[in-house]
């Protein structure tokens, strides 16, 4: 080790020099790589709502044809239930939230965030005839750590659940994380939403396999069972789908 | 230059006779917790390989230059910088590995491998030697990886890389899938089996009685 690797101007010179270079790799990677992996998120997003929509077996792979071909997006107006056009090209209803022009405030309700969008994306999901056989609503809600986000497929029907597939959480692997699980999952499909006329859906202990408006909650998961069981009342409810699944837009 | 035989060895060397998880028990975290399946292991592994061979070929490439003061943050800038990019890139070309990787592939720079060949080898050795030594070291971890996932995936799933080897029972087979192998801490266990089977086949790994 010389003296002169020790000066204090070299020392600055070297760590300047390595960070700059590192800084330049760094982010020459990032940008040089942000359409593929925006596309790979696309991707990931549509396989989600393929599994909602029930069909991801049938896509065999083939993600971006199977969903071109069966799911359309639509863009519903919370307040009156009825479709409206795209407020823009790249519209994200949970960017739209954070805007007060475009959000309305939660109210009444335990479902862990503030705002929402007054204009959601819904995916209808076609059959081989061309009929709308699934609706997918995008929900989200708080569970135990932060918020979950998922797809609610409800039958054409606009009153039973087929498939509720949570794609984003961040609750406790092998306790709230089971929220994932495809055995739970499948707990889902055939409960009904509404009793007359209310919202009658809920996640409670015991359950029962029989009772049609119940879902068996996670063991050693209250705050999480919870957290779905709000997120479900919040978005099925008069403030969420509720005047859009009571007037079946997609059928006319 | 070094000569071939010099060569073999550092390549080599690590994957038995100085093997970096069963001889110096570094990088255990990682390695217990990604080898439930084969393939986030192999990927892994080729993550982690990468990212020492090109950190000790950098670091090696400026030894000379590196103030001895503040060696260890220059370091951790290389290694950092190479795992974002190593991250980037899985994220591009492999989004569902690298979903299922989570923050592992973040956490190869704390994985005491690579900062532990940087600070004992590439800073005194010529650039080809410390990367060949990268990629020896990195074979070593990925040896221990791939039998790791070998055994966990197959006695856990029944399947190798996805392929049904064992059929189970839930699928109409006679094969009941151990639970216990599925979890992470079973690796505790291979892991230390697999530090027996290496110490019996080379006794001179083993500890002198204190």
């Amino acid at each position: 080790m010389s003296a002169k690797k020790e000066s204090l101007g070299k020392t600055v010179g070297v760590v300047l020099a390595v960070c700059l270079v590192c800084s330049i790799i760094v982010s020459g990677a990032a940008v040089g790589l942000r359409d593929i992996q925006q596309t790979n998120a696309k991707k990931d997003k549509m396989s989600n709502i393929l599994q909602a929509a029930g069909l991801l077996e049938q896509a065999n792979g083939d993600i971006l044809a199977t969903y071109n071909e069966f799911v359309e997006q639509r863009f519903v107006d919370l307040s009156t239930g009825e479709f409206v056009e795209a407020p823009s090209d790249d519209y994200d209803m949970y960017k739209a939230a954070k805007e007060p022009d475009s959000s309305i405030k939660v109210e009444n309700s335990n479902v862990g965030f503030q705002r929402r969008a007054e204009v959601a994306s819904v995916y209808l999901v076609r059959d081989d005839a061309g009929d709308v056989s699934r609706v997918i609503l995008p929900v989200h809600g708080s569970g135990l750590w932060d918020l979950m986000y998922g797809f609610l497929a409800v039958d054409s029907d606009g009153k039973t659940v087929r498939e509720l597939i949570y794609y984003q959480q961040k609750e406790t692997p092998g306790l709230g994380g089971e929220v994932q699980n495809p055995q739970w999952q499948a707990k889902w499909d055939g409960k009904k939403l509404y009793k007359d006329g209310d919202v009658a859906l809920e996640v409670k202990k015991a359950a029962g396999e029989d009772n049609p408006y119940a879902v068996d909650a996670l063991s050693g998961a209250t705050l999480t069972s919870n957290g779905v069981n709000n997120t479900i009342q919040y978005w099925v409810g008069e403030n969420g789908f509720g005047p859009f699944l009571k007037k079946q837009a997609w059928r006319s | 230059m070094a000569d071939t035989k010099e060569m073999k060895k550092v390549l080599f060397g690590p994957i038995l006779d100085s093997n970096p998880i069963a001889l110096q028990i570094l990088g255990i975290c990682s390695a217990l917790a990604i080898t439930t399946k084969l393939e986030t292991a192999l990927v892994m592994s080729l993550a982690l390989t990468s990212v020492v061979a090109f950190s000790n070929l950098f670091i090696s490439l400026i030894r000379n230059q590196i103030p001895s003061s503040v060696r260890i943050i220059i370091q951790m800038t290389i290694i950092a910088s190479l795992v974002i990019v190593v991250d980037q890139i899985l994220k591009a070309y492999s989004y569902e590995i690298s979903k299922q990787l989570s923050v592992f592939v973040g956490l190869i720079i704390t994985n005491c491998i690579v900062m532990g060949r940087a600070e004992a080898y590439a800073m005194k050795s010529p650039p080809l030697m410390s990367f060949l030594d990268g990629i020896g070291n990195g074979l070593g971890y990925s040896f221990v990886l791939i039998v790791v996932g070998i055994i966990k995936e197959l006695f856990g799933f029944g399947t190798i890389l996805g392929f049904e080897i064992l059929p189970l029972i839930q699928n109409g087979g006679w094969y009941q899938a151990n639970g216990l192998l599925i979890l992470p801490f079973s690796s505790f266990f291979l892991i230390g089996g697999l530090v027996w089977v290496i110490r019996t086949i080379r006794p001179e790994q083993v500890e002198p009685k204190e």
